[in-house]
C-alpha cells in the first residue's frame, strides 16, 4: 500500500476545480484510493466520490494523507499530491 | 407584503419586469414508500436516473459554455459519484422505493456540507437540484425549471438558483435575479455577473412576493421594490441606461467641447484601487490619500516600506500626474506612533493635517516626502505632493520648500479653510498649486459639522458662499500661472463639475466610477456654458437657485 501526505496550498483549498480534477484523476485510475484529512479524526473515504471529498472540507493549509494499492499506485499517488499540492 | 425588500446586491445594474417565483415544485417522497421486491432492478432504476440526470447537466454545460459548464460539469460529477450510488443500493436493498432511497442518499451529503458552512453550505442548493431532478424522472415528474420564453423580461425569484436553471437563460428574457438564500459566492452570483445581469441574494421574503407583481432591483444597493409607480421606475432604468451610454461613450482626455482641456484624475485610498482609476480612464491620480499606510501600527512605516507602496501608482500613468496628501491625521484619527494632540473638545479644529508636523514631528513628514520623490524616480509619472490644512502662506511656504528640498518640484497645497481662500492671492505665491477640498471648505465656511446630520442643509457645496471661495481661490492661482484642482466630492457631480471649470477650476479629481459622467457632461458643453453657469450661480441667494441657474446654461445634465 502506497502512501504520501500532502498539505494542501491551493487557496479554495480542496473545493471547487482542484478537487473535480482530483477526483477524476482517482477515478480514472481503476485502483482503489483514499483520502483523508490529518487531525480530522474522521476515516479514509474513497478518493473516487467527490461528494465525500468535498465533505472532507480540506482547507489551504490542511494535511491530507492519501493511499492507493495496485500496479502504478506510486505513480498515481505522485499525480494526486500534486493535484492538491498545487497553489 | 412591504413595499420594498432588501437583500445583499451581488451584480449592479437596475432591473425591471414581473416576477416570475420558481417554486421548488418537488416533493418529498413518502418515508414508508417500499419496491415490489426486486432490489437490483430497482437499483438500476435509480441508476439510470442519476446518469440521465448527469448527462442532461452535461449537456446543458456544453451548451452554455464558460463558467457555467464548469459548474455543471461538477454537477454531473456529483449525479455519477460512486458513494451515492452505494448509499442508495444500500437503501434499497432495504426495500426503501428508488425514489425515497435517492433522497435519503442525498440527505446524508447535504447535512455535512450544511454543517460545513461557507462555500461548501452553499453547494446545497446545487445537491437539492440533482437530487429533485432525479426524483422528478423516477416519479415521471417534469424536471424544475425556469420559462425559456415570456413576452416580456421577468425577475425569476427563487429561494436559491440551480446552476442548471441560470446557465441556460437568455440575458435577454430576465431583467433580474432575487434569491432568499445564496450570499457573494453562491452560483446565482457569479453566473449573474458574468452574464450581466442585476442580482439581489439573501433577500428574506422574496419568495412570498407573488408573481406578476412589477418590481424594481437595483443590483447594487440590493433594494427590491414591489409595484414602485410606473414613471419612477421608467426613470430608474432610463438612468442606469443613460450611465452605461455615458460609460460607453465618453472616451479620452477630459474637454469641453470647444476644446478647453480639463484633466480628470481619480481619488484613490492606495493601489487596490487603480484597477477602478484605470477602468474608468482617469488621466492620473488628483487624490492620493496616504492614511491607509499609517493607521493601526505601533511605529510609523519606514522609507522604503513607503517606496514600495506608492510606486506602483506612479507605474500605473505613464506621462501622467499623481497628487500625493501628506498624512492627514487629527484628534478624530489619531496615531499610535504620533503623540495625541491632547484632549480637544473639537477635533476639527484643533492640532491636525499640517499644523501635526510643522513644529513636531517634522521627520515623519520629511521621510513621507522622500519616500514620495523615490517612488517616482525611474517612472514617467509626475509627482505632485499637498497638504492638508493649510491655513496660512507661512504654512504654505514652509511645506513648499520642505518638498523642494526632498526634490519634489510640485509641492501644493489643499484649499480646506476659509482664510487660505480669501488671502489665496498671498498663498499662490507659495505653494506650487491648489486642490481644493470642497467637503472640509463647505464645513469650514458654514460652520458646519460634516458628522452632525442635523446641519445638513448647510453641507451643500451649492451654497453661493462656497462658489465664491472657489472662485477666489482659482483667481488668484490663475493670475500666479499656477493650476487649481478640485478633489471634493462636489467634482463628481456632472453639473457642478461644469460650473467649477466655469469658476476657473483647472482640473476635476473624484472618485473613479463618476468619471464617465462628468466626462461626458463637460464634452457636452463649450467653456464659455461653464462660465455663464457660473456666473448666474454665483448671483444666486440660495445653494437650490444655484443650481437651477446653472442648469438653464447646462441643458442635458440630469
Amino acid at each position: 500500500m502506497a502512501e504520501r501526505k500532502i498539505t494542501v496550498e491551493s487557496e479554495v483549498g480542496l473545493h471547487a476545480r482542484p478537487a473535480a480534477t482530483f477526483v477524476q484523476t482517482a477515478a480514472k485510475s481503476g485502483m482503489d484510493v483514499t483520502i483523508a484529512k490529518l487531525g480530522g479524526g474522521g476515516q479514509p473515504v474513497s478518493a473516487k466520490s467527490i461528494l465525500s471529498v468535498l465533505a472532507l472540507d480540506v482547507r489551504q493549509g490542511d494535511t491530507i494523507v492519501i493511499k492507493a494499492e495496485g500496479e502504478g499506485a506510486d505513480e498515481l499517488l505522485d499525480q494526486l499530491a500534486a493535484i492538491a499540492s498545487a497553489p | 407584503m412591504p413595499a420594498q425588500l432588501e437583500g445583499v446586491g451581488v451584480s449592479p445594474g437596475i432591473g425591471y419586469g414581473p416576477a416570475y417565483v420558481l417554486t421548488g415544485g418537488i416533493p418529498e417522497p413518502d418515508g414508508a414508500d417500499t419496491h415490489d421486491g426486486d432490489a437490483e432492478a430497482e437499483t438500476a432504476r435509480a441508476a439510470a436516473a442519476l446518469e440521465r440526470v448527469a448527462a442532461d447537466l452535461e449537456g446543458r454545460g456544453l451548451t452554455a459554455g464558460g463558467d457555467a459548464q464548469e459548474v455543471l460539469t461538477a454537477q454531473a460529477m456529483m449525479a455519477r459519484d460512486p458513494g451515492l450510488a452505494d448509499r442508495v443500493a444500500d437503501l434499497v436493498g432495504h426495500g426503501k422505493a428508488a425514489a425515497r432511497a435517492v433522497f435519503e442518499a442525498f440527505g446524508a451529503y447535504r447535512e455535512l456540507l450544511a454543517a460545513a458552512g461557507g462555500y461548501l453550505a452553499e453547494r446545497v442548493a446545487d445537491l437539492d437540484d440533482i437530487r429533485d431532478r432525479t426524483i422528478a424522472v423516477l416519479t415521471g415528474r417534469p424536471m424544475p425549471g425556469v420559462p425559456t420564453s415570456a413576452a416580456e423580461p421577468y425577475v425569476l425569484i427563487a429561494r436559491d438558483l440551480a446552476p442548471a436553471d441560470t446557465a441556460l437563460l437568455d440575458r435577454t428574457l430576465v431583467a433580474a435575479f432575487v434569491t432568499e438564500y445564496g450570499g457573494p459566492t453562491s452560483h446565482t452570483a457569479i453566473l449573474a455577473r458574468a452574464m450581466g445581469v442585476p442580482a439581489v441574494v439573501g433577500c428574506v421574503g422574496a419568495t412570498a412576493i407573488i408573481a406578476g407583481e412589477r418590481l424594481l432591483v437595483d443590483g447594487s444597493s440590493g433594494l427590491v421594490r414591489l409595484s414602485p409607480p410606473e414613471a419612477e421606475a421608467a426613470a430608474a432604468v432610463e438612468a442606469a441606461r443613460a450611465r452605461e451610454a455615458a460609460v460607453a461613450a465618453a472616451v479620452g482626455p477630459g474637454t469641453t467641447k470647444d476644446g478647453h482641456a480639463v484633466p480628470l484624475l481619480a481619488n484613490i485610498g492606495g493601489p487596490k484601487d487603480l484597477e477602478s482609476a484605470l477602468k474608468y480612464g482617469a488621466e492620473g491620480v488628483g487624490l492620493y490619500r496616504t492614511e491607509f499606510l499609517f493607521l493601526d501600527r505601533a511605529d510609523a512605516p519606514g522609507e522604503d516600506e513607503q517606496v514600495g507602496q506608492y510606486r506602483p501608482v506612479f507605474e500605473a500613468f505613464p506621462g501622467g500626474r499623481v497628487v500625493v496628501r501628506t498624512l492627514d491625521a487629527g484628534a478624530d484619527k489619531p496615531l499610535a506612533f504620533l503623540p495625541p494632540p491632547g484632549d480637544e473638545p473639537n477635533p476639527a479644529l484643533g492640532v491636525r493635517g499640517l499644523r501635526m508636523f510643522r513644529i513636531d514631528n517634522t521627520a515623519v513628514m520629511e521621510t513621507q516626502l522622500r519616500a514620495i520623490a523615490r517612488a517616482a524616480e525611474g517612472t514617467s509619472a509626475e509627482p505632485y505632493v499637498m497638504a492638508p490644512m493649510v491655513s496660512t502662506a507661512a504654512e504654505a511656504a514652509w511645506f513648499a520648500q520642505l518638498g523642494h528640498r526632498m526634490g519634489l518640484a510640485n509641492s501644493g497645497i489643499m484649499i480646506e479653510v476659509p482664510a487660505a481662500a480669501l488671502r489665496a492671492r498671498d498663498l499662490a505665491v507659495e505653494a506650487d498649486f491648489f486642490s481644493i477640498g470642497t467637503n472640509d471648505l463647505t464645513q469650514y465656511t458654514m460652520a458646519a459639522d460634516r458628522q452632525v446630520s442635523g446641519v445638513s442643509s448647510l453641507q451643500d457645496p451649492w451654497l453661493p458662499a462656497v462658489l465664491d471661495l472657489i472662485a477666489l481661490a482659482a483667481a488668484a492661482a490663475g493670475e500666479a500661472g499656477k493650476g487649481c484642482g478640485v478633489c471634493g466630492e462636489a467634482a463628481a457631480d456632472p453639473l457642478l463639475a461644469c460650473v467649477l471649470v466655469g469658476l476657473g477650476v483647472t482640473s476635476l479629481s473624484m472618485g473613479a466610477p463618476a468619471l464617465p459622467w462628468v466626462r461626458a457632461a463637460l464634452a457636452a458643453h463649450t467653456y464659455a456654458q461653464c462660465q455663464a453657469a457660473a456666473t448666474t450661480a454665483r448671483q444666486a441667494v440660495t445653494a437650490a437657485e444655484a443650481k437651477e441657474g446653472a442648469h438653464a446654461h447646462l441643458p442635458g445634465i440630469p
